[in-house]
């Protein structure tokens, strides 16, 4: 690095001098402002608060399921309860919480600039995400809802309840996405510092990049997808209610047409934070940058040509779903490219067992699990077996939330003191991982075995069979509860308790190490001029 | 969070060219980067919109190929010569705009005004004339899915022909409204003296987005009223 800051020696006692947490005070001038951290603060709080409504969701849903027959709510408030912790969780939690809060406060400092390309756009961004938030809130409020997340017609557009409120609400969310996307797209190709070509850029603003064309592509879909919902609602259209000559299938291809890239939405920073989490902490250059970074855009690519697998049983053409079940296989390709590159990386590294790198190892390792029963999944004959069952649920969380969520937990202590200039208390943030890897392995992976024994999703009651196996993976959520609540714990009374964080505590070379811990308003003191790649340690040696 | 631009950030810098509501963001080295990412910015949530109403032309594709007889049956209610006038009124309209941008581009603030000012009456024209057509369907009962009521309809699936008709062109209507606002804004900034030949992007911006719903209309205009 060009420029002379010291890379891993501490700032004094406290978080000293001016930086963006404390040079404005008040309130307002956090609602007011337009630097892309304190965005990026304002997201993670948000977002955490929907991911603490979805989670009580879904123990209520795991609590009622605990036993046969009604034990706290009843069948109306089950599908009510399952459709919120769905909807909450993919629409206010796992989109916006990688790009808008983790990509949002890191991608300008990795890229050495002051802020992201259209600094109010952001703040209007975040501002649109409340709204839309308001607007669900009101939906469950005011009517509730009962669809599920997908919302599939007719039943959709025929239930009373809140379906056009909430429906909005998610026309609003996905402005907030475009946006966001929009933003960080531009600020990639303007923003970059001296010096910095796209090979020197961290992996995981290659997933950021591949994310954000997702986001500006599939959204708009969702968005006019929405709109036509509403529409046959208020207006009985007659496009997807099948009584007015309508096609519900047609109204699956429009939702899935957005929907199977929002997964990938979901998936891609994850990998991209693994990317950088892993290489760090393993104090090992990144093995296969490039291939790496290829197979973001890769799975960007491919995401928009696999829609149809969602629905081999939804009455498509069987020509349509062969095609379909053969392009998903491709999917398996850059995915296992990027865990074979990953299992690399760790070859003779030097790995420290930190909190970030035990999140990146449970993902591995759960993730893995996800993919390779995404596998099944596509498989038409098999899919036709197990559509529909725990076994699709088991598999899309091992994805979503063994995969997604522990690489956000994983960025989440990365970055967490450099956002807050503070360290947390590292044994407690070994054992909250450890409580929420065998939570989630007890609550998901019995549900595999349910759902090829033929347990079906969403259903309220079920045969004494499946009792047992229901009652283990209730306990298991319990477990995972806690490790969240161990979590939360430790990071919040460290905002003020922990021990002061240097500027570069895991010796990291992207340039978020370059600059103090909480960060000054513009990031740099000097624009940054980058002359190594982001996991060249050797640099950081030599300069030592 | 921007500050007044020093002149040396400006390449072909004489500060007499630029209006004192020329701002360059803290974050960027020039004006000329951040007008371009500007650019880039308005071109990419164009492809949003390309995607948005996407969705609609595959609705459109997908029940004319179910409902073959009824769309074309269907179709013949619309009125071709209104359509056919509003199509040449938004292309005025476009050309109006393209040179109100020629002439912020090269300081011409009287003709900026009056450019984008003809461009908004081109764009209520193309309203005045979209709600003569609307009323006298609503007047038929020429309307969707449920509200079909259309007595003399020879197919009963005609309705949803009128679901997508009204769909497509109310949504378009609506980018037409939302364009008036965006260019009534461009004309009192520019009365005020805000543009210059180093400092037009939101004229131009403005006038992407006009053209991309007028290329829209470009493309309603003949699937709706024209193919048989």
């Amino acid at each position: 690095m060009a420029e002379s800051l010291p890379i891993s020696a501490p700032h004094g006692a406290t978080p000293s001098g001016t930086n963006y947490l404390n040079a404005e005070k008040g309130i307002l001038s956090w609602l007011t402002t337009v630097d892309h951290k304190r965005i990026g603060v304002m997201y993670l709080v948000s977002t955490l608060i929907a991911f603490g409504a979805g989670g009580f969701f879904a123990l209520l849903v795991r609590l009622e399921l605990i036993a046969v027959g009604q034990q706290i709510m009843t069948n109306k408030q089950y599908n009510q309860a399952f459709t919120l912790h769905g909807a909450i969780m993919v629409f206010l939690f796992i989109i916006p919480s990688i790009p808008g809060a983790l990509a949002n406060f890191v991608l300008p400092i990795m890229v050495g600039a002051k802020d992201v390309a259209f600094p109010r756009l952001n703040l209007m961004s975040l501002y649109i995400y409340w709204l839309g938030a308001i607007i669900c809130l009101g939906a469950i409020v005011g009517g509730g809802i009962d669809t599920g997340w997908t919302f599939y017609t007719p039943y959709s557009s025929t239930v009373d309840g809140g379906v056009v409120a909430m429906t909005m609400g998610v026309f609003v969310l996905g402005f907030s996405s475009i946006l966001t996307g929009l933003n960080f797209i531009v600020t990639l190709h303007k923003l970059r510092a001296p010096g910095q070509d796209w090979f020197r850029l961290p992996l995981f603003l290659w997933a950021t990049y591949a994310t954000s064309i997702i986001q500006v592509l599939a959204t708009p879909v969702l968005a006019i997808t929405m709109l036509l919902l509403a529409a046959e609602r208020l207006f009985g259209l007659g496009i997807f209610d099948p009584a007015l000559g309508g096609d519900p299938v047609l109204f699956q291809h429009f939702f899935w047409f957005y929907s199977h890239p929002a997964v990938y939405i979901m998936i891609l920073p994850g990998m991209g934070i693994i990317s950088d989490v892993l290489s760090v902490h393993a104090r090992r250059k990144i093995f296969g940058y490039r291939a790496i970074a290829y197979s973001s855009v890769a799975l960007a690519l491919l995401s928009f040509l696999v829609w149809g697998h969602h629905m081999f049983v939804a009455g498509q053409s069987e020509l349509a779903s062969t095609i379909f079940s053969f392009l998903t296989f491709f999917v398996a390709i850059p995915s296992g490219v990027k865990v074979f590159n990953w299992l690399s990386t760790m070859w003779g590294g030097s790995i420290s067992y930190t909190t970030p790198m035990l999140f990146t190892l449970s993902f591995l390792f759960l993730f893995t699990i996800g993919g390779l029963t995404g596998v099944f999944l596509g498989m038409l004959s098999v899919d036709v077996h197990l559509h529909d069952t725990y076994f699709v649920i088991a598999h899309f969380h091992y994805v979503m939330m063994g995969g997604t969520v522990m690489a956000f937990l994983a960025g989440l202590h990365h970055w967490y003191p450099k956002m807050f200039g503070r360290m947390y208390n590292e044994t407690l943030g070994r054992i909250s991982c450890l409580l929420v890897f065998i939570g989630f392995n007890a609550t998901f992976f019995i549900q595999f075995i349910m759902g090829s024994r033929g347990m079906p999703r969403r259903y309220y009651n079920y045969l004494d069979q499946y009792q047992s196996m229901h009652a283990f993976s209730t306990v298991g959520s319990w477990i995972l509860g806690l490790g969240f609540l161990v979590m939360l714990y430790n990071l919040l009374t460290s905002l003020t308790k922990g021990a002061v964080a240097p500027a570069n505590p895991w010796g990291g070379v992207s340039l978020e190490w370059h600059t103090p811990s909480p960060p000054p308003t513009e990031n740099f003191h000097d624009t940054p001029t980058v002359n190594n790649g982001p996991y060249d340690y050797d640099t950081l040696r030599s300069a030592k | 969070m921007s500050s007044h631009a020093p002149a040396h950030d400006s390449p072909a810098g004489n500060a007499q060219d630029r209006s004192p509501q020329f701002h360059v963001g803290h974050h960027w080295d020039s004006a000329d980067a951040q007008f371009d990412a500007g650019k880039t910015g308005v071109w990419l949530f164009l492809v949003t919109e390309i995607l948005f109403f996407g969705g609609l032309f595959c609705a459109f594709f997908v029940f004319r190929s179910w409902y073959l007889e009824a769309f074309v049956s269907a179709h013949h209610h619309l009125d071709k010569v209104m359509g056919g006038v509003n199509t040449i009124v938004l292309i005025c309209s476009s050309l109006s705009m393209a040179l109100a941008v020629r002439a912020a581009q090269t300081n011409n603030k009287n003709q900026t005004v009056l450019l984008s000012v003809v461009t908004i009456g081109f764009a209520l024209m193309f309203l005045v004339i979209k709600y003569f057509e609307y009323a006298h369907k609503f007047h038929d009962g020429l309307l969707p899915g449920r509200y079909f009521t259309y007595a003399k309809a020879v197919f009963p699936d005609e309705r949803i022909f009128f679901g997508i008709y009204f769909m497509m062109t109310g949504i378009h209507g609506l980018h037409v409204l939302i364009g008036i606002g965006l260019i009534g804004w461009i004309a009192w900034r520019a009365q005020k003296g805000h543009f210059s030949s180093r400092y037009y992007a939101p004229v131009e911006n403005v006038g992407l987005y006009w053209h991309l719903v007028d290329l829209i209309w470009i493309y309603l205009f003949p699937l709706l009223y024209l193919v048989g």
